[in-house]
């Protein structure tokens, strides 16, 4: 029985150096060698080095010149993510539902049929950097108004940023809406109050 | 749609196709054949029997294996609990997290070192890095490498003539972290890098987003964790919304690596036994026969979700893409719920979306995987479990005939057979009397709402979140209904021990089965034999498994998700 303890605890004293060091070390410096971006968090900086955001974390955005992401049931906290876990009858989840689906009509002067139900249901970690090309096209006539622009520069915009499905069937077509505004930004210039800010 | 079902066809089809390669490569791990790794890994895994001064030949009976088993286990939960509990002390916490509480850690530990990896804290909040590295990622390597150990032992003793020894736990035990999931993990572990999952020291980044607010976001040492807690059916995340949390799973790719990540080992360990009995058919026997539960499983699943929520079709938007509420536009909704499936069957638990936010049916789907929880159960104690229905079947099909029940030239005895209830009795027991002692407390208390504020959803679909906690802890699984308020004394204490039990009696009894098994001389068989690679004995395993693997959770079935389905329409 000592003889087990004994073997027991040298066993995990190794692996637990194996598996928690030596596995964590490869990784991370393979990381940092191949792939230094995408292993700090594919950080998006501006040219003074602040960090403006991560390519796949959204964030909130509420400007008429700017897209809107998902919903998000933890407001784009990104140190403490997290869905709804509304389940499908729950009334507080229907009544949510509904008044982002009034304030969107609202907003954008377009009637239900034309919302797609990603843009009044939260995503699941809250984080969610994608809206269907469907819901970049609902907010286009509203950003291209509120930027003075013609809706068709804003549209060709949106599509050079809209991925398609991978193979074409993998996963679904999508727009990154940070990275979609950053070229908002980039093109037509920042919006009025903004300009002093620094451009990435 | 049609769209959703090429995807969802196309990532089962690729992971079957390469499962044999898999499964011929731990045949030969477990067999002592050469592979091409060997130059690689085999320095390795001596390097870690001597440091641990393991003698490689001396040769364990059941008791023995399952005396090292527990041992080791015990010795890992205490380490990993001081470190949880200490963690503030600790270094690499850069984010400065706390101390876990005792309940909490209780819960915690029981789960990773049971390889469920239910999860009541959150992690970018609950754990430092050095706890998410020396705890959870190491706890993921070795405790999937200690299901398959045990696994591999039982096929040992199916396989074996008058065999009193089952193997050496620790060289298993080895070999399999070593061996099959160290190199699988590394590899998933780049490709996660590539696509965009952070592996970096350096704590939180503070931001300055677009609009001017600030927004800080948690990153962490991801990748190693994520891609072990695929392959090793852990499923435990490194942030709280798992792998629907972008870091985890940021791209389509990712998502078809991930998914392929948690059925491989499970689907190829069905070939291994194949090779390992030494009769192919068989495996292709219990291969067809899971797929013929998978499948449909997978298809009702994706039916529902892609269909949608009535409740917000009768609000007029549209919803052609399915319920979306808790799901990612990256992954969609079909390749969500093929997700939901596979790693409920399996024992994994990893999410891509939320299953509480799901329809009432299609949140029903993950529950039946757990329920039945032997479909490609792989390297929890889901393989074990297929056994265990495996000695049901030939024995119910043996009384049919009116002959002793034999399973590869052994005959089945009463010894077996009880063991074989005791651990096929005790899943449906842990979650049917631990829903109803909650259900209980819940209905008895007070003002429940305010007082114990576990539910997030009221009616039927409170209910299912917590038959869902308790299928979930006692099928090894950890995925959840992640509206029940967990993190309390009563749930971390009633399910760390749900999950204990569930853990090791599926281990210890059919290992004392192998055991019985192995010493038995195997006859040649006759005509007059049950085959058992035969599509009649198929056919039988399927209907014992249906029968009797979820006709006796009918009754909660209809109280929790199909009343809520009926009320929705």
């Amino acid at each position: 029985m000592a003889q087990e303890l004994k073997q027991a605890v040298l066993f995990t004293l190794v692996t637990m150096a194996l598996f928690g060091g030596g596995y964590h070390a490869a990784l991370w410096a393979i990381g940092q060698a191949a792939f230094p971006a995408q292993a700090e968090g594919s950080l998006i900086r501006r040219a003074d080095g602040t960090v403006v955001g991560s390519r796949p974390i959204a964030q909130k955005f509420t400007r008429p010149e700017y897209f809107e992401a998902r919903p998000s049931a933890v407001d784009y906290n990104a140190a403490s993510t997290g869905g709804s876990n509304w389940g499908p009858s729950n009334l507080d989840h229907l009544a949510a539902v509904r008044e982002r689906l009034d304030a969107l009509r609202r907003r954008e002067g377009v009637a239900a049929a034309q919302v797609p139900s990603e843009m009044v249901t939260a995503s699941g970690a809250g984080l969610d950097p994608h809206i269907p090309p469907a819901a970049a096209a609902l907010q286009a006539p509203r950003i291209a108004a509120s930027r003075g622009v013609s809706l068709t520069r804003v549209q060709e915009i949106v599509a050079l940023h809209t991925e398609p499905p991978m193979l074409g069937f993998l996963g679904r077509e999508r727009v990154n809406v940070l990275e979609l505004n950053l070229a908002l930004d980039e093109k037509l210039g920042p919006p009025a109050e903004a300009v002093n800010q620094e451009r990435p | 749609m049609g769209a959703e079902y090429v995807a969802v066809g196309f990532t089962v089809l690729f992971t079957i196709a390469t499962s044999f390669v898999v499964g011929r490569y731990m045949f030969k791990v477990f067999g002592g054949g050469r592979t091409l790794l060997d130059p690689l890994l085999v320095p390795i895994e001596r390097l870690v029997l001597r440091l641990s001064r393991v003698d490689p030949e001396r040769q364990q009976d059941w008791r023995q294996y399952s005396l090292s088993l527990l041992i080791s286990n015990v010795v890992m939960w205490v380490a990993t609990f001081a470190i949880v509990s200490l963690q503030k002390l600790l270094p690499l916490n850069p984010d400065g997290i706390g101390n876990m509480e005792p309940t909490l850690a209780f819960n915690t530990i029981s789960s990773f070192t049971t390889n469920t990896n239910l999860q009541h804290y959150s992690g970018e909040t609950g754990l430092s890095y050095f706890s998410q590295i020396f705890v959870i990622t190491f706890l993921q390597f070795v405790t999937a490498a200690t299901g398959v150990a045990a696994c591999v032992a039982i096929i040992r003793g199916l396989a074996g003539n008058r065999l009193a020894s089952l193997g050496n736990f620790y060289v298993d035990l080895t070999r399999a972290s070593v061996r099959v999931f160290l190199p699988l993990a590394l590899v998933v572990g780049v490709v996660l890098i590539w696509q965009g999952t952070p592996v970096t020291f350096e704590g939180a980044v503070h931001v300055t987003t677009l609009e001017g607010a600030a927004q800080v976001i948690a990153r962490g040492v991801v990748a190693p964790e994520v891609s072990i807690k695929q392959l090793g059916t852990n499923g435990g995340g490194y942030f709280g919304p798992n792998s629907a949390h972008p870091y985890e799973n940021p791209t389509p790719l990712s998502n078809f690596v991930e998914t392929w990540s948690i059925a491989i080992i499970p689907m190829a360990m069905v070939w291994t036994l194949g090779y390992m009995v030494r009769r192919r058919r068989l495996a292709l026997v219990i291969f067809l026969t899971m797929l013929a539960v998978y499948l449909p499983l997978v298809i009702f699943g994706v039916a529902q979700e892609c269909r949608g929520n009535p409740a917000i079709a009768a609000l007029g938007v549209e919803q052609s893409t399915g319920s979306m509420e808790g799901k990612e536009v990256r992954h969609g909704a079909g390749l969500s719920a093929l997700w939901a499936v596979t790693t409920t069957v399996t024992s994994n638990g990893s999410v891509n979306a939320m299953h509480d936010s799901m329809t009432p049916l299609g949140g029903l789907a993950p529950m039946i995987g757990m329920w039945l929880n032997n479909i490609f159960g792989g390297v929890g104690v889901g393989f074990i479990n297929m056994l265990i229905f495996i000695i049901v079947a030939v024995f119910v099909a043996g009384m049919m005939v009116g002959r002793t029940p034999e399973f590869l030239g052994k005959k089945v005895e009463a010894r077996e057979m009880k063991l074989a209830s005791l651990a096929l009795l005790w899943h449906p027991l842990a979650i049917l009397v631990g829903t109803a002692i909650a259900a209980w407390v819940w209905a008895t208390m007070a003002d429940p709402g305010t007082h114990l504020a576990w539910l997030k959803n009221s009616g039927p679909h409170g209910f299912s979140e917590m038959l869902y906690e308790f299928t979930s802890a006692a099928a090894n699984n950890g995925s959840g209904f992640e509206g029940l308020g967990d993190n309390t004394p009563f749930w971390n204490i009633a399910t760390g021990l749900v999950m204990l039990l569930s853990r090791y009696i599926p281990i210890v009894a059919p290992l004392a089965l192998a055991g019985a098994l192995a010493a038995k001389p195997a006859a040649p068989e006759t005509v007059g034999s049950l085959r058992a690679d035969s599509a009649t004995f198929g056919f039988t395993l399927w209907a014992v498994i249906v029968i009797l693997g979820l006709l006796m959770f009918m009754p909660v079935a209809v109280l929790g998700p199909i009343a809520e389905h009926l009320a929705l329409q």
